[in-house]
Parts: structure tokens; sequence; C-alpha cells
């Protein structure tokens, strides 16, 4: 352990790891609220006007403004929680196929053969293409990307249900279970269920990352939310035709902000598995 | 009433049998005790006895009708690791009473504690997680216990104060028991008939 992380060190070495772990998931946890809230709150039909059109960044517009004078911080920011919406809707979507999908497999042999022929299906075609041709089929918007990102995403949680509630069917509490004339629902909802939730909450924060990077990625080639919309995509792809022009500050501030967001959710997902899971944490 | 199996063959993989033509009958006033060595398919029987092995060929039938297997199952058996027949991420409140209301005066024979009612089943010994795993087993639709070496891994006061409250139990709500065991003079105690297991496995 030469590699001491930031939080262990200085200003919070007196923490235990439980603690700094559960501190790690509150601020980030609160940086991502305040960012969706003041997006939520905030009217982003700003006014236009040319007289400050293309500034670089000051301590007026800290990320500039673009070539019609909207403030670029504004425009991120509604951005960004436009983000977090999307990746909230994919990511209990994608869970619920995948909870289902998992529940399926664990009926009998020839249902578990469907299931795994199914992920191995989903799992082999590209991404990024699933999400584009998803996402036109059902008209685009919010309402496409949300289902183009729930529909590409179970496959991960699926495979790891899956083979937790294979396990667990052939523990001998489950078997007992059947001997007392539990029904399979019953053994589902009682056994089960309590013993995957954990593996269910991690994987539906960490499917939030790839719904956030999907859906900019896919409204950047211009499949997804629709142009008046400021969604991070929306913006990189506008500004593609200003940086020649060296309004820098239109592409690297959104980006930036982009990836912040997308690696605190990845924080989250990550302390909040060694929370469920200690001895994950001592790898 | 009395369960009785007959000819039970029973094989993990082909080419070896581990039951072969088995019989073994216990009537519901009784205890019978079962001896054989290691590895020699005690277990496998038990398993079959109590609904757990469904490929065997041969039949099991309680009152000569055979067992019906949907609803709760008149044999149960009682696992010698108890820590493994309950979830680890119940309350012992909730693996106790998951068959039935256990009766307070059931607890109190048992010598069960109330707080260990709150404890997740890492929390307990391995014999207070047995007297939780026989106490469940005591549903009043059982009508046979398979007592599949339950008192192995404990001291010798424990066993006694287990079997004196188990048998005392089933003597009263006329349950037939089935014990097995690697300890001859344990069976000698209380057992009205030992079998042994050689003898009634046709290998």
């Amino acid at each position: 352990m030469s590699e001491t992380p930031w939080y262990n060190r200085g200003l919070f070495s007196s923490l235990n790891l439980r603690q700094k772990t559960l501190l790690t998931i509150c601020l980030t946890a609160s940086v991502l609220l305040i960012i969706f809230i003041c997006g939520t709150l905030i009217n982003a039909n700003l006014p236009t006007d040319f007289t400050i059109k293309m500034q670089p960044p000051s301590f007026e517009h800290p990320f500039g403004t673009d070539w019609m004078g909207r403030d670029m911080l504004i425009r991120t920011i509604k951005g960004l929680s436009l983000s977090i919406i999307i990746g909230i809707g994919a990511s209990i979507i994608s869970s619920i196929i995948a909870i289902i999908l998992a529940f399926i497999a664990s009926m009998n042999s020839k249902c578990d053969e469907f299931v795994s022929w199914l992920i191995d299906l989903f799992a082999s075609i590209p991404h990024i293409l699933l999400i584009m041709m998803i996402s036109i089929s059902l008209g685009k918007g919010a309402f496409g990307v949300i289902m183009a990102v729930a529909f590409s995403h179970w496959v991960n949680l699926t495979r790891v249900l899956r083979a937790e509630v294979l396990q667990i069917n052939t523990s001998e509490y489950v078997a007992l279970s059947k001997r007392f004339g539990k029904s399979r629902f019953w053994i589902a909802k009682e056994h089960i269920l309590p013993l995957v939730l954990s593996q269910i909450f991690v994987g539906t924060l960490l499917v939030f990352p790839h719904a956030i990077m999907h859906e900019s990625s896919v409204t950047f080639l211009g499949f997804g939310l629709s142009p008046h919309e400021p969604a991070i995509g929306i913006i990189l792809s506008e500004s593609m035709t200003y940086l020649a022009m060296g309004a820098w500050w239109l592409a690297f501030f959104p980006g930036v902000a982009l990836l912040i967001v997308v690696l605190l959710f990845d924080i989250i997902g990550d302390n909040l598995k060694r929370l469920y899971d200690p001895s994950e944490a001592n790898k | 009433m009395e369960l009785k199996a007959n000819n039970i063959s029973f094989s993990y993989n082909k080419n070896r049998h581990i039951l072969k033509d088995a019989s073994i009958s216990v009537e519901s006033n009784q205890i019978i005790g079962l001896m054989g060595d290691s590895g020699s398919g005690k277990s496998t029987l038990c398993k079959i006895l109590s609904g757990y092995i469904s490929n065997y060929t041969g039949e099991v039938t309680l009152d000569g009708k055979p067992i019906p297997d949907k609803d709760f199952y008149p044999v149960q058996l009682i696992f010698q690791h108890p820590e493994k027949t309950m979830n680890p991420k119940w309350k012992m409140e909730k693996v106790l009473n998951e068959s039935w209301q256990v009766s307070q005066e059931l607890k109190d024979t048992f010598g069960l504690k109330d707080s260990w009612l709150t404890r997740w089943p890492s929390e307990l010994s391995g014999g207070e997680l047995q007297r939780f795993s026989i106490l469940r087993a005591l549903n009043p639709k059982t009508k046979f216990i398979i007592a599949d070496e339950i008192s192995t891994m404990l001291d010798a006061v424990t066993q006694v104060q287990i079997w004196e409250a188990l048998i005392s139990h089933c003597k009263a709500n006329n349950i037939g028991i089935l014990a097995v065991s690697h300890d001859p003079e344990l069976l000698e105690v209380f057992c009205d008939d030992i079998l042994k297991f050689d003898e009634i496995n046709n290998l």
C-alpha cells in the first residue's frame, strides 16, 4: 500500500475506512444533487445577447459565452442535469429488465438457456450501434435515448444476478424452504431478493456513467436529444463549428464537467460496493 | 403411522450405486437408530426419505400412500450443519418462524434465549443454531423427524439436553424419529432399535 488515496491523507486520516467511505459517498452524492437541483431550477431559455457573444472565460462568465451570447456555465449545468435525469431513467429501467430476466432464468434450465442466449446476443452487438437503432426507432428525444440505453445495458447486471441466483438456489436453506411448502415466488421474494439487493443497487449505480456517456455521444452524433435542448452532446457538437475559430472554452468546460459527473457516479458506485461487500475492499 | 421405504436404489453417477434395494421402516411411536461408515450413503438415504432427492427408484410411502410433494413435507430432515441451512441475511426470529409460529413453551424447553432472536446466524454458535433448526422442523404437520448426525458437533452436555427435549416432544406428539449417527453409545441410550446401514443396503 505505497499509494494512499486522497481520503487517507491529511484532514481525513483520523477517520476509519468505513467512515471515509461514507464521507466520500455523501460528498459526491451532494455535489451531484446540487448540480441536479440547480439544473432543474434554472431556466435555460437564455436571452440571446450579441453584445457579449463569444467571450472567453471571465469572472462574469466562468465558462465563457457562445456565439449567441448565452452563458455557458448555465447551459452546461442544465445539460448535466438533463444527463442525470436520463441516467436515472435508463439505469432504473435496465435494472428492472435485469431483475425480471434473472428471475426467469431461475425458473428452469430451458429458461436459463434462453436468457444466456439473450445475454450473449446483446453483448455481441456494439452498444453505440444498438443505441442509435433503438433511439431512432422510438422517435429519438429523451424517451428514445432512455429506452435505448436501458435496452443495451441490462446485460452486465443480468449476468451477475443470474449467477448469484443460481448459487443461492442450490443452497440448503432454499431446499429446506421448499420442504416447508413455500412457493417459488415466496422463496424468490424472501430468500433470494435480500441476498442480491446490494448487487442490484450497485449494478444500477454503475450503469449511470455508461448511460450519461452514451447519451452524450449519441446526441453528439445527432441520434439523441433534439437540438433545442441544451444537452451536453448538443453543446459539444455545436461547439465543433467554432473550435477552429479558437473558441476552445465552448467544448473544454462542458466536456470536463461531463467527465467529472461520470467520475463522481463511478466513485459512488465503487464505494457503495465496498460498503456492501467489505471483502472487496481488501483487494 | 408408518414411514416406509421400499427397495430404494440410487446412484450419483451411472457406474457406481450408492443405494441398492435398501428398505427401512419407522413407526411413529418409535425411535430408530441408523449406524454406518462415512460415505456409505446414510445421508443420501435421509435425503430420499425427506424428499430432497427425487430421481431415485423404489418408493417412499407414509401409511402406504406416496407423500405429496407440493405442500409442507411431513418428513422433515434436520441437517448436520445448521449454519448452512439458514439464510445469512435473515434475523434468527425469521429463521425460527419460517415454517410455523414456534410456541414460547417449546422455546423454553429447548433453552432458546429471547436475546438470540435479534441476531444474525453468523453471530450464534453451532449448538445454538442447531436448536433453531430442530425447533422449526417440529411443525405440527411434521410426522417424522430424520436427524442426520444432528449432535456431532456438540459437547456431551448439550447433546443430552437437545436429545432429551426432542425425544420428549416427539413422544408427546406421536412423531417418529430416525436418528443417524456414528456413535453407537449415543444411539443405545435412547433408540428402540438400532439398524446397521450395511445390513439394509444390499450393495
